[in-house]
């Protein structure tokens, strides 16, 4: 599965330093499936929180999403839960490194964070550097070429897997 | 004029001159899994690989879950065991051995100048020893294992001078809280933090750990401790030749994003509550909240000197009826350190349960909490649901802390309990 450049659809907004744990609980890293994790993706904030992550497919956050663990199952259970991209005034760098390497696009774009609500649309185009929101464009620096190959091929196993056949 | 990280990706890259930002391709000295390895393995399988790019700078320890709780456990931890025996991985440490970070540095496996990546991201305390540590996940590890290499960005530097003695009752986890709070869970995000100052020069590598370990929590990239008689004391005491690495520190004049001082002496025990590690306030502010266990674990707060300090506070006391105190030592060799100097005894005098070695309780396995239950950890994460129920709380303090609010049964400031007690 490759990423493609543009994507985007309904946000689901969230706040500052949403954590790992929160994201997907220790007690389900038992497993490395992203519809099994995506069950569970968000459980601590109860079923409403879930509901709108289910019906989203662009994560909208404040400063420090993903800060915590280094669990990759973070980007992983996002992608299962239908998440496309997320968009976020900064993130934690872990996760950050661990939605390149799983095909989920992350972008750092703080000026598109405050106009979003819960149900907006959000696009986001990484070849362009755009986010495109209901109030307008915004800019973000676009990713250096060795992600961007990454991202391009779906992560970096099949990134990986591609390079060395 | 250069810092510590930019002269470790040096090293590590080949690349001469790089700045911060600046993406290199890494080669890591060592790439540390731990439970996580099972995952590697299986994305391994999947890529069809079977040769590796170098067998001895894998190092796994099956800590998070261990020994094993459910059968899917224990074909997970078999996984990795034949896999370690099938590609010939010489540092494979079982479930017996304890927390990942804290087996290798007393192995003698950190060390100074290295880079060094983990499947967890307390990887920065290798630090401590002088060393490159930062965390990632494991399709990462697995890609180093094929082949050998990362990208990484080169960080900012941010230097923390800590001075002063602190007063009785505080420690090096009180410093890192006060200052966790006061930077916020991003002040140090992508950065590499060195630890210095007169303080930091006069404690030994156990709390040198907890410093460079909850850096993290402030998002920091990987820490730092400049290497000096105390680290190359440590180094020879677990058998590390002075010929094998090669100290790496910082210029004179090498840029900073900003240098951080703190008065150790001005400073008093804190307490992280929850659910973020960064709300942190003095520990007098919630003195008295009631609790239900306190856990004494962790890479952050289980080594020797940590199970020490404790059973100092609590010799001759008990642990408040009602309260379950959870003593999981860091590692196989704190545990007989602590069983052969009478810290261990003196912790089941008071009441203490003491399990087997490994992540336990802060990994949520073995320890956790019913709806509404209140734990006082000395761990570096308190967040929502991490020990037990979403309904359950967690507070972060330092071992003497712990130890205090265990005999009282409620938060408690250990300096009122440590008259008489030695340092």
């Amino acid at each position: 599965m490759t990423v493609s450049a543009k994507t985007g659809g309904k946000v689901v907004v969230f706040g500052d330093s949403v954590n790992t744990d929160v994201i997907i609980p220790g007690r389900y890293l038992v497993s490395i499936d992203p519809a099994e994790l995506a069950e569970h993706a968000f459980e601590p904030l109860g079923e409403e929180v879930q509901r709108k992550v289910r019906a989203a497919r662009v994560v909208v956050a404040g400063r420090n999403f993903g800060c915590g663990s280094a669990r990759e199952q973070a980007a992983t259970a996002l992608t299962g839960a239908g998440i496309r991209a997320v968009v976020a005034a900064s993130f934690a760098r872990v996760f950050f490194r661990n939605a390149i390497n799983t095909g989920l696009i992350a972008v750092e774009c703080p000026a598109a964070v405050p106009a979003l609500r819960d149900g907006d649309e959000a696009w986001v185009d990484i070849d362009t550097g755009t986010v495109t929101t209901p109030a307008g464009e915004h800019r973000f620096p676009p990713y250096p070429e060795a992600l961007r190959e990454i991202l391009a091929d779906g992560g970096l196993i099949p990134h990986l897997m591609r390079s060395y056949r | 004029m250069k810092t510590f990280a930019q002269k470790a990706i040096e090293r590590a890259s080949g690349v001469d001159g790089v700045v911060p930002g600046q993406i290199v391709d890494v080669y890591p000295d060592l790439y540390m899994s731990h439970t996580a390895s099972w995952r590697c393995i299986r994305t391994l399988e999947k890529m069809g690989v079977t040769e590796l790019y170098a067998p001895d700078r894998i190092a796994m320890v099956m800590d998070h879950i261990a020994p094993a709780m459910t059968a899917k456990n224990a074909a997970d931890h078999k996984l990795c065991r034949e896999f370690a025996q099938r590609m010939g991985i010489r540092h494979f440490w079982d479930v017996n051995a304890g927390i990942a970070h804290i087996v290798l540095m007393e192995n003698g496996l950190i060390r100074p100048g290295q880079f060094v990546i983990g499947t967890d991201s307390h990887s920065t305390i290798y630090g401590a020893l002088g060393a490159f540590g930062t965390g990632v996940g494991f399709s990462e590890i697995t890609a180093a294992w094929v082949t050998g290499k990362l990208w990484a960005k080169v960080p900012e530097s941010v230097r923390i001078e800590i001075s002063g003695t602190l007063p009785p009752g505080t420690y090096a986890k009180d410093v890192m809280l006060r200052l966790i709070g006061d930077l916020g869970a991003d002040g140090l995000t992508y950065c590499s933090a060195e630890f210095a100052g007169s303080y930091t020069e006069a404690i030994g590598v156990s709390e040198r750990m907890t410093f460079c370990n909850l850096a993290m929590e402030m998002g920091a990239k990987n820490a730092y401790v400049q290497p000096d008689p105390v680290t190359l004391r440590y180094l020879d005491d677990v058998g590390v030749s002075r010929s094998s690495y090669e100290v790496l520190v910082p210029d004179e004049g090498a840029v900073y994003r900003d240098v951080i001082a703190v008065d150790g002496s001005a400073l008093a025990p804190q307490v992280s509550v929850p659910h973020a590690v960064d709300n942190v306030v003095p520990v007098d502010d919630v003195a008295g909240t009631r609790l239900d266990q306190v856990f004494i674990g962790s890479c952050a707060n289980a080594k020797y000197d940590d199970l020490q300090i404790a059973a100092r506070v609590l010799a001759g006391h008990r642990v408040a009826p009602g309260v379950r105190l959870i003593v999981t030592p860091a590692s196989a060799q704190v545990m007989s350190r602590a069983s052969a100097s009478g810290v261990l005894g003196t912790l089941i005098e008071a009441g203490a349960m003491i399990t087997n070695p490994g992540c336990g309780a802060c990994a949520g396995n073995g320890g956790v909490m019913a709806d509404g239950e209140r734990t006082l950890s000395t761990a570096n994460r308190n967040f929502r649901g991490r020990m037990g129920s979403y309904e359950s709380e967690i507070f972060l303090g330092s071992p003497a802390t712990a130890a205090a609010s265990a005999i009282r049964g409620v938060i408690t400031n250990p300096a009122e309990l440590m008259t008489g007690v030695p340092a």
